[in-house]
C-alpha cells in the first residue's frame, strides 16, 4: 500500500496557476471519477480551496499523478513543473496531517481548512472512491488536527489588525451585540474595520466625517447614521467603540473630552481604535479609568505578538505531527502483513485439501472417527508449520528490515504467483 | 460531627486548589478539564455532610465554629456554581477554591468539640436563619469583590496592551462588571435581613447596650459600606479601580466583624 499526494498551494504556486487547477464543487465528482480511473490509483480524493488543490490517493504500485493533472486539467506538465509538489508514503501522510491541522495554511492555525477537507472527504467517500486505506489516513488526520488544536494554542489568537481590534473589543464588551460603533473619518481603512466589527455583531453605526456627503454615503451602505462633523463632541459619548481615522494634525480626543464623556456615560467603558497617523486620540486618554486607546502601533504589536506566539505553537504542533506520523506508519505496517498471513493460510489449506482428496481413494472405507483423526492431524501439521512464519510476520513490523522479511516470506511460499506451481 | 463525606469533599476541593495554583504557572490542560466536575461533586458531597450533620444533631444548627466554616464554604461553592452556570466563568475560582479549601480543611480536621450556646438566643433555629442570611450576604460581597479585582486585572492588562500572562485569559470586562453588580444587588437584601434578624433578638435581650458591642458596630459598618458600594455603582457607575477599593473596604470590615466574635461580649454564642 502506498499513499501519494500531488498538489499546489499558496506557497508553491501563484494565483494564476491555482486558478487553472481549481475544481469547483460541481466538477468535483467528475474529477474524482477520472482520478480513480487513472491506472494504479485504488482510492482517491480531491481537495480544492482558494489556497490549494490537492490530490490524495492510495495506490498499490504507485501511479503517475502528474499525468492525471495533465489529462484532466489539460495543462502541460512543463508549465506546472516548478509549482507542483509531490509526496509519497510517510511524507504524504505527514503532508495530509499538516494540511488538516492548518500548519500548511496561509494563516497558520485558521480553522476553515479542516472543514474543507472533511467536505472533500465526504464527497469522495459518497462516490465510493475512498476505502480502507484513505479512510484510515483521513480519519487519523482529523484526529490529529483535533489533537493539535486542543494541545497547542495555535488557533487562539488573531493576527490581522482588524481581527485584533475585534478581539480587544470582545475582551472589553463581551459581545458586540447592541454596541454602538462611531466612525470618525470615513476612509477605506475605517470602512474595512467597521465591516469586521459589524460582522461580529455590532449593530448601530454612527459616522462623522469632514466631508458630510462621504459620511452619508457610508452610512447608507452600513445602514448607519451620519452626523455633521461639528456635532462630533456632543454625540461621541453614545459610542462604545470609536474608530478614528481622520487626517487631523492634532489629536481630536484629549483627556478633557474623555473625562466629559465618561461622566455622561456613567463610567461605562469606551474603546478607541485609532488607526490615524498622526494620532487622533491623545494617549493620555488611555490613563482614564474605563477608557481604552489602541493606536495603529499597539494593534500591530498585538498582531505581531500573536503571530510570534503562533509560530511557537506551530513548532509544538509539528512535533505532535511527527509523533502521529510514526504511529500511523507502524499501524499501517502491521495492517500490511494481514493479507500475507491470510494468503499463507489459504495456500496451506489448499495443499492440505488436495492431499486429503488424493489419499481418500486409497484408504477405502473409513469410520467417521478415523476421518476426523486425519483431519485433525493434517490441520495440526499445518498450524505448527505456519506458527513461526506468522509470528515472525506479526512481530516484524517494528523491525527495520520488516519489508525484506515480508517479501522473503511471500517468495518462499510463492504467494504472489496465484494458485499455480503446485 | 460526621466527617467522612466532608473529607471526601475536601479531597475533591483539592483539585480546585491545584487548579487555582497551577493557573499562575500558565494553567494545566488536564486540571482545566477535571476541575469543574471535581469541585461540583465535592459540593454535592459537602451538602450530604451538612444534611447528615443536621440530622445527627437533631436541628439545623451549626454546633461549632467548624460547622460555620463548613456552611460558609458550601455557600461559596453554591455561589461559584450559580455564577459559572450563568457566565461560564471559572476565574472567580482562582480566589474561591483556595478559600473553600482552607475553610473545609479547618472544618474537616479541626477539633470537633462543640461549644455551649450563649443564653442570648431564643432558639437554635433562629440562629441558623440569622447566620445563613449573613453568610449569603458575605458570599455575595466576596464574589463582588473578587469580580471587581478581576475586572481591575483585566483593565490593567488591556491598558498595558499586553496580550499574555495569566490575566489575558480572563473573561470580558463586561462579564466581570455584571457579576460584580449582580452579586451586590442579590446579596444586599440577605445582608440586611441578616442584620435585622440579629438585631431584633439582641435588642430584645440587651436593649441599646447591644449596639455598643464591637462586633455589632463592625457589622453595621459593613452594611453601610455595602450600601455605599451599591449606591456609587448605581448612581455614578463606579467600577474597576474605585469599585474594587470600596468593595475591598467593605469586605475587610466584614472579615473584622467575623473575627470580632472573640472580642464581643454579647455575640459569643459559641464559646471559643
Amino acid at each position: 500500500m502506498n499513499f501519494q499526494v500531488i498538489g499546489v498551494n499558496h506557497n508553491s504556486a501563484p494565483l494564476e496557476v491555482r486558478e487553472r487547477l481549481a475544481v469547483t464543487e460541481q466538477q468535483l465528482p467528475d474529477a474524482i471519477r477520472s482520478l480513480v480511473k487513472q491506472p494504479g490509483v485504488d482510492e482517491g480524493m480531491v481537495l480544492s480551496t482558494c489556497n490549494r488543490v490537492e490530490v490524495v490517493t492510495s495506490t498499490k504500485q504507485g501511479a503517475d499523478l502528474r499525468s492525471f493533472l495533465r489529462s484532466y486539467f489539460g495543462v502541460s506538465a512543463d508549465a506546472l513543473q516548478s509549482h507542483i509538489y509531490e509526496f509519497e508514503q510517510r511524507d504524504a501522510v505527514r503532508h495530509v496531517f499538516r494540511v488538516a491541522s492548518s500548519l500548511d495554511s496561509m494563516v497558520v492555525g485558521e480553522p476553515q481548512i479542516l472543514g474543507q477537507i472533511k467536505e472533500a472527504y465526504a464527497v469522495a467517500r459518497g462516490m465510493g472512491a475512498i476505502n480502507s486505506a484513505l479512510e484510515a489516513l483521513l480519519s487519523r488526520a482529523f484526529a490529529v488536527a483535533k489533537r493539535v488544536r486542543s494541545e497547542t494554542a495555535i488557533g487562539s489568537s488573531s493576527v490581522s489588525i482588524a481581527s485584533v481590534a475585534v478581539e480587544l473589543a470582545e475582551k472589553i464588551f463581551g459581545s458586540l451585540e447592541d454596541k454602538t460603533v462611531y466612525l470618525v473619518g470615513a476612509g477605506k481603512m475605517a470602512e474595512l474595520a467597521a465591516r469586521h466589527l459589524i460582522a461580529h455583531g455590532a449593530k448601530n453605526i454612527i459616522i462623522s466625517n469632514r466631508t458630510y456627503e462621504r459620511a452619508v454615503e457610508l452610512a447608507d451602505t452600513f445602514g448607519g447614521q451620519a452626523v455633521p462633523y461639528d456635532r462630533l463632541y456632543e454625540t461621541a459619548d453614545n459610542a462604545d467603540i470609536v474608530l478614528t481615522s481622520t487626517g487631523a494634525p492634532e489629536p481630536i480626543f484629549r483627556r478633557e473630552h474623555g473625562e466629559r464623556m465618561l461622566s455622561r456615560r456613567k463610567n461605562r467603558p469606551m474603546f478607541f481604535i485609532d488607526i490615524a497617523v498622526p494620532r487622533n486620540v491623545d494617549p493620555a486618554v488611555n490613563r482614564l479609568d474605563g477608557m481604552f486607546v489602541y493606536d495603529i502601533d499597539d494593534l500591530q504589536s498585538v498582531a505581531a505578538n500573536n503571530s510570534a506566539e503562533r509560530k511557537k505553537e506551530a513548532e509544538r504542533a509539528e512535533k505532535i505531527i511527527e509523533l502521529e506520523v510514526d504511529r500511523f506508519a507502524s499501524r499501517m505496517k502491521s495492517l500490511a502483513v494481514v493479507p500475507t498471513i491470510l494468503s499463507l493460510q489459504e495456500y496451506c489449506e489448499t495443499i492440505r485439501q488436495a492431499e486429503i482428496d488424493r489419499i481418500r481413494g486409497k484408504l477405502g472405507s473409513i469410520t467417521p472417527e478415523q476421518e476426523a483423526a486425519i483431519e485433525a492431524m493434517t490441520r495440526g501439521i499445518i498450524n505448527k508449520l505456519l506458527h513461526t512464519p506468522i509470528t515472525t510476520l506479526k512481530s516484524s513490523t517494528a523491525h527495520p528490515e520488516a519489508e525484506t522479511i515480508h517479501e522473503m516470506i511471500r517468495r518462499i511460499f510463492n504467494l504472489d504467483s496465484g494458485k499455480s506451481n503446485r | 460531627m460526621p466527617l467522612f463525606w466532608l473529607r471526601v469533599a475536601l479531597t475533591l476541593y483539592t483539585v480546585g486548589l491545584l487548579y487555582a495554583l497551577a493557573s499562575f504557572w500558565g494553567g494545566r490542560k488536564v486540571l482545566t478539564l477535571i476541575t469543574i466536575p471535581a469541585v461540583g461533586l465535592g459540593m454535592v458531597l459537602h451538602f450530604v455532610a451538612l444534611v447528615e450533620n443536621a440530622m445527627l444533631s437533631g436541628a439545623w444548627t451549626p454546633s461549632s465554629m467548624h460547622g460555620l466554616e463548613s456552611l460558609l464554604a458550601f455557600l461559596l461553592m453554591v455561589f461559584f456554581f450559580v455564577i459559572y452556570t450563568r457566565y461560564r466563568a471559572t476565574s472567580p475560582g482562582l480566589a474561591v477554591f483556595p478559600l473553600v479549601f482552607v475553610l473545609t480543611l479547618s472544618a474537616a480536621f479541626g477539633s470537633t468539640k462543640s461549644g455551649p450556646y450563649s443564653p442570648l438566643f431564643v432558639s437554635a433555629q433562629w440562629v441558623y436563619v440569622h447566620v445563613a442570611l449573613i453568610f449569603i450576604g458575605y458570599c455575595a460581597l466576596l464574589f463582588s469583590f473578587i469580580a471587581s479585582v478581576l475586572y481591575l486585572m483585566q483593565e490593567r492588562t488591556l491598558k498595558a496592551k499586553s496580550t499574555r500572562g495569566v490575566w489575558s485569559r480572563l473573561p470580558a470586562l463586561a462579564t466581570m462588571d455584571d457579576i460584580a453588580y449582580r452579586c451586590l444587588i442579590w446579596g444586599f437584601p440577605f445582608m440586611t435581613l441578616g442584620l435585622i434578624s440579629g438585631s431584633i433578638v439582641g435588642e430584645a435581650r440587651l436593649g441599646l447596650a447591644y449596639f455598643a458591642d464591637p462586633k455589632i458596630l463592625l457589622s453595621i459598618l459593613t452594611w453601610v459600606l455595602y450600601l455605599v458600594v451599591l449606591y456609587t455603582r448605581w448612581s455614578a457607575g463606579w467600577r474597576g479601580r474605585r469599585a474594587a477599593y470600596l468593595a475591598s473596604a467593605a469586605f475587610a470590615t466584614a472579615m473584622l466583624a467575623w473575627a470580632a466574635n472573640n472580642l464581643s461580649h454579647t455575640h459569643r454564642f459559641i464559646a471559643p
